[in-house]
């Protein structure tokens, strides 16, 4: 299991700059041009003219290059290696897809070219959003949103105008939602204007109903939830739970970022839900780009249709076409149509998994999970909480309480001597309702050999916990760099946030 | 490995799935299809396209047509950054930390701001996010816009501000000069005036040249001025933080990404000073040490902000960015350096020149419309063509030239289309957009 990173001392960009090099050339003028025009700063007002010019690195494409090259090699992907980190979906993204969006067809698509001229790309669309209502049982997707926090907030916005149209706008505004939801499903909905109302969790690892009900009231607007919960449980009252909302008058909103778990066996329509997002970037193998770009396609049942953002991709029988007359809508929440590369991708795995691929992929992505969670269990240095009651689905989140107070390693140094292992760590805190929380997604697409090799070296680092503390909390030791003071980095009189912070703290540093 | 589970068969893992849920059919989705196949079919969906490579294309309007260097595709398509996830992991991630430390870096260099994220969606959401945060800082309810601000832009914008109860003001510009009018400016601005937004060039593509004006009457209503900016044109034109901003947002798009029908794009989020930066928006990666002192080391920063730390009362709820996106830019704007930014934006604005001075010479058509100086976009106006913008516009792409965005939203400015030429148009293309013009025109 030894392992060691690549290691570059590589400056920042600015620092190899030498005046004068310039790495591309860009196109000239041609001499017509340039004699019918004459200088082009005749047509630049001198007081809109820059005076000095932006200090940007000076190099030759090849100094770029291999600068960038370096840096890529001190990261880790999902092609470096393992990518357990619950709640992203860090499965194999399939080179095929990458490739067929490197087409000019598409690349130099300008989005406000006339619909005859974009059938194309439209007709891909109009089929993308046609299957992602399959996967999920809702009527009509729109597919702008350009990752799931975009998508809840749109949802949330949904939700608005529907309460809005029913007379009941200003009333409604108490979102509920679970103390085991990711930030970003409070934040969505404290943005669209909501209240929230936190629900606890129960000690099944389950959303508690009793609290739900005594939660929701007339100025209850809905729930955000998602299920697979994010301790990787599936909420088997899910029924009760939207009973509950919709006779209170509320509506469902589906977090899809662990729809991986249960494509083909159930679906957020047959659970109740009324509005759903998709991470493309999760479920649908897109990269995740060291961040982003991502895509969150969001759905919803036929009665929420009309207030779908503008536009719609849509089709009247002989040609696609971007439809904006749409009164009831929420309006626009981005520029243009959506992060189509990431769309036409998603696109693409979906057609080559297709049905039985991608009931297989969630198949094998629960049994991963089961598998990991069965083998720590039985060593038992983790704790699993809710294990082996219920069975965990696509991800299971372990608690290194245990060790914590037994050896005062916490889970914090534990991900970080993964790292050692060539592993990524696992999601770390949170859900914030499990303490000490790891929580391993494995995912369909890593092997019988991978997993072990990840359960090995989870087991290995408790092990070094109670043989070795000092050796788990100094590490990383195989990475590009040791661990990293992160709490200088955010301190008002240590911090460095680009370039010129730094030049001017090198300058006042050589002061005497 | 079911075994190991515990259990027969792959059905008993959804044993936890109540019945009353579960699919009683399968989905209806095609069966697999083999990699080959998959690429055929959909090179054959995409071959109905005709992009702007297949026709001169004379479109912008918030995605424009820029050359994207061979060697940004390279460094981008490089799996390491590709597929990895958000930097959680500082110490297994420092090359992809490293540059957007750089692109962060690269865009205070651009904008003459202390500060900026490592981005946002887009320009639209960039600027939603930049009126609820100038609503936060200063306590206000109220954003002042200029009138001829890009519709899509403005629509996102009003999508953003509405919950947060924020009040869209326009702020009227002159038909002819495209200038903000600073009479109305000082009538509308208000103890209430959150934030006053520019942009540069403006909408309609040229620059709003009384930026020091509007800065001092924004700061002395004690309001914020937010600039929005095209990035490429920083290569000549005077960055916003030389006129006062406060916040500076974008649309990073043209730094090396493909249009790609208009997305991924890149929002640009940048601010001046430590009072703002803790409001700002989005991931912020920061320089820093290893603990033993020994290495330089990034990390993200400040991530009290943000949603998975402060839950309902984060600045914002992005998560997911575009941080590839980000890269891109980073590796376009090194190749380019200053030098290669400048003599690009020289290329640009002789172009762009170029073009309107032979389309002024066809008759019935303005071009520009309005008495400014001009950037890479401009209105070509069609009043006394005898046609309107739209019939000029379809008969041109009869003849497989793609016309400008006819501003079908701004009726007071006529007969009008917001053309953008950029340094892959040839003369070759404007030349036969003015001979595609003359012909259409001749005989009315
Ligand atoms: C459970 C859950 N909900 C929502 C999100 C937000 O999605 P995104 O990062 O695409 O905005 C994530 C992922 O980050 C998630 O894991």
């Amino acid at each position: 299991m030894s392992y060691r990173q690549a290691r570059w001392i590589e400056p920042l960009i600015f620092e190899k700059s030498r005046p004068g090099v310039i790495g591309y050339m860009p196109p000239s003028p041609d001499l017509k041009e340039r004699e019918i025009v004459g200088d082009p700063y005749d047509f630049l007002p001198s007081g809109m003219r820059r005076r000095r010019p932006p200090a940007l690195p000076e190099l030759s494409e090849g100094e770029v290059v291999r600068h960038y090259i370096r840096l890529s090699q001190q990261s880790f992907g999902v092609d470096s290696g393992a990518y357990p980190l619950g709640s992203c979906t860090m499965k194999y993204n399939p080179k095929v897809c990458d490739e067929i969006v490197c087409s000019p067809k598409i690349r130099d698509l300008h989005p406000l070219q006339d619909e005859s001229l974009t059938q194309g790309i439209l007709e891909v669309l109009y089929h993308l959003s046609n299957l992602l209502a399959e996967v999920t049982g809702m009527s009509r997707f729109s597919l702008q949103p350009a990752a799931g926090a975009h998508a809840e907030f749109t949802g949330a916005l949904i939700i608005r105008a529907y309460h809005k149209v029913n007379g009941e706008g200003g009333k409604r505004d108490e979102m509920l939602i679970p103390d085991s939801a990711h930030g970003t499903n409070p934040a969505s909905a404290a943005m669209a204007g909501f209240k929230t109302v936190t629900i606890p969790t129960e000690d099944s690892g389950c959303i508690d109903v009793d609290a739900v009900e005594s939660a929701v009231n007339e100025h209850t607007a809905g729930l955000m939830l998602t299920n697979p919960n994010t301790l990787g449980i599936f909420e088997r009252e899910i029924l009760e739970v939207s009973e509950t909302i919709h006779s209170a008058g509320g509506l469902l909103y589906y977090d899809g970022a662990n729809m991986n778990a249960i494509l083909g066996k159930t679906r957020p329509l047959e659970m109740g839900f009324d509005i759903v997002h998709l991470n493309l970037h999760k479920t649908f193998a897109t990269p995740h780009g060291g961040g982003g770009p991502g895509a969150g396609p969001v759905g919803v049942v036929k009665r929420l249709e009309e207030y779908l953002p503008v536009p719609l991709v849509a089709y009247d029988g002989s040609r696609y076409y971007l439809d904006y007359d749409r009164p009831l809508s929420v309006g626009k929440i981005r520029g243009f149509y959506g992060n189509i590369a990431v769309l036409l991708r998603a696109y693409a795995y979906i057609i080559s998994m297709g049905v039985e691929g991608l009931e297989a992929a969630s198949e094998l992505a629960v049994l991963n999970a089961n598998y990991v969670a069965r083998k720590l269990h039985r060593n038992g240095s983790y704790i699993i909480p809710f294990y082996p009651d219920s069975l965990v689905k696509h991800e299971c989140v372990v608690s290194a309480g245990k060790i914590y107070r037994e050896t005062g390693v916490r889970a914090w140094d534990i991900s970080k001597r993964l790292l050692d292992y060539g592993i990524h760590s696992p999601t770390t805190y949170f859900p914030q309702i499990v303490d000490e929380a790891l929580m391993i997604e494995p995912t369909e697409t890593e092997s019988l050999e991978s997993l072990d090799r990840l359960v090995e070296a989870m087991i290995k680092v408790a092990g070094e916990a109670y043989s070795n503390p000092d050796l788990v909390k100094g590490a990383p030791y195989s990475t590009s760099v040791r661990r990293v003071d992160e709490a200088k980095a955010s301190h008002p009189q240590t911090m460095c946030l680009s370039w010129r912070m730094k030049r001017t703290a090198d300058q006042t540093s050589r002061r005497p | 490995m079911l075994e190991e589970v515990g259990l027969q068969d792959v059905e008993q893992l959804y044993m936890d799935v109540p019945e009353s849920v579960r699919l009683k059919e399968r989905l209806k989705i095609p069966r697999s299809t083999s990699e080959f196949e998959v690429r055929r079919y959909i090179e054959s969906l995409l071959a109905k396209n005709r992009t702007a490579s297949d026709m001169p294309c004379f479109l912008g309007a918030g995605c424009w047509n820029h050359h994207v260097p061979a060697a940004v595709d390279h460094v981008v398509g490089r799996s390491e950054f590709a597929t990895s996830y958000t930097p959680y992991q500082a110490e297994t991630s420092q090359g992809l930390l490293q540059a957007l430390f750089e692109y962060q870096s690269m865009i205070c260099e651009l904008t003459e701001m202390e500060y900026a994220n490592s981005s946002m969606y887009d320009w639209s959401t960039a600027l939603g996010e930049a009126a609820r945060m100038a609503a936060r800082v200063t306590g206000r309810d109220e954003l002042l816009i200029p009138q001829y601000t890009g519709p899509e832009r403005v629509a996102a914008l009003k999508t953003y501000t509405e919950p947060a109860g924020i009040r869209i003001v326009r702020i009227a510009q002159d038909s002819h000069t495209g200038q903000v009018i600073p009479e109305d400016l000082k009538r509308k601005i208000t103890n209430r005036t959150a934030a006053v937004y520019v942009e540069n060039p403006s909408f309609l593509g040229c620059y709003e040249i009384q930026v020091d004006l509007i800065s001092d009457l924004a700061h002395s209503k004690r309001s914020l001025l937010i600039v929005g900016v095209d990035p490429i044109s920083l290569g000549v034109v005077r960055p916003p933080g030389d006129y006062g901003a406060d916040i500076v947002i974008g649309e990073g798009q043209p730094l090396g990404n493909h249009m790609n029908y208009g997305g991924p794009t890149l929002g640009i989020f940048a601010c001046s000073e430590s009072r703002l930066l803790r409001q700002m928006p989005g991931r912020i990666i920061g320089l820093t040490s290893t603990l033993d002192g020994k290495d330089v080391a990034y990390c993200m920063v400040h991530q009290t902000r943000e949603q998975h730390i402060r839950r309902e009362r984060a600045t914002s709820n992005i998560c997911t960015n575009e941080a590839l996106c980000a890269v891109a830019a980073a590796v376009y704007l090194s190749l380019m350096g200053p030098a290669g930014l400048k003599r690009l934006c020289e290329t640009i604005i002789t172009k762009c020149h170029y073009a309107m001075r032979v389309l002024s010479r066809v008759d019935g058509v303005k071009a520009p419309l309005l008495d400014a100086s001009h950037f890479k976009e401009f209105t070509l106006n069609f009043d006394y063509a005898g046609r309107s913008a739209a019939a000029i516009h379809s008969e041109l792409l009869k003849k497989g030239i793609h016309g400008g965005k006819v501003l079908t939203e701004f009726p007071e400015l006529g007969e009008t289309a917001l053309y953008c030429v950029t340094e892959v148009h040839s003369r070759r293309d404007i030349d036969a957009l003015a001979d595609a013009l003359n012909e259409i025109l001749r005989g009315r």
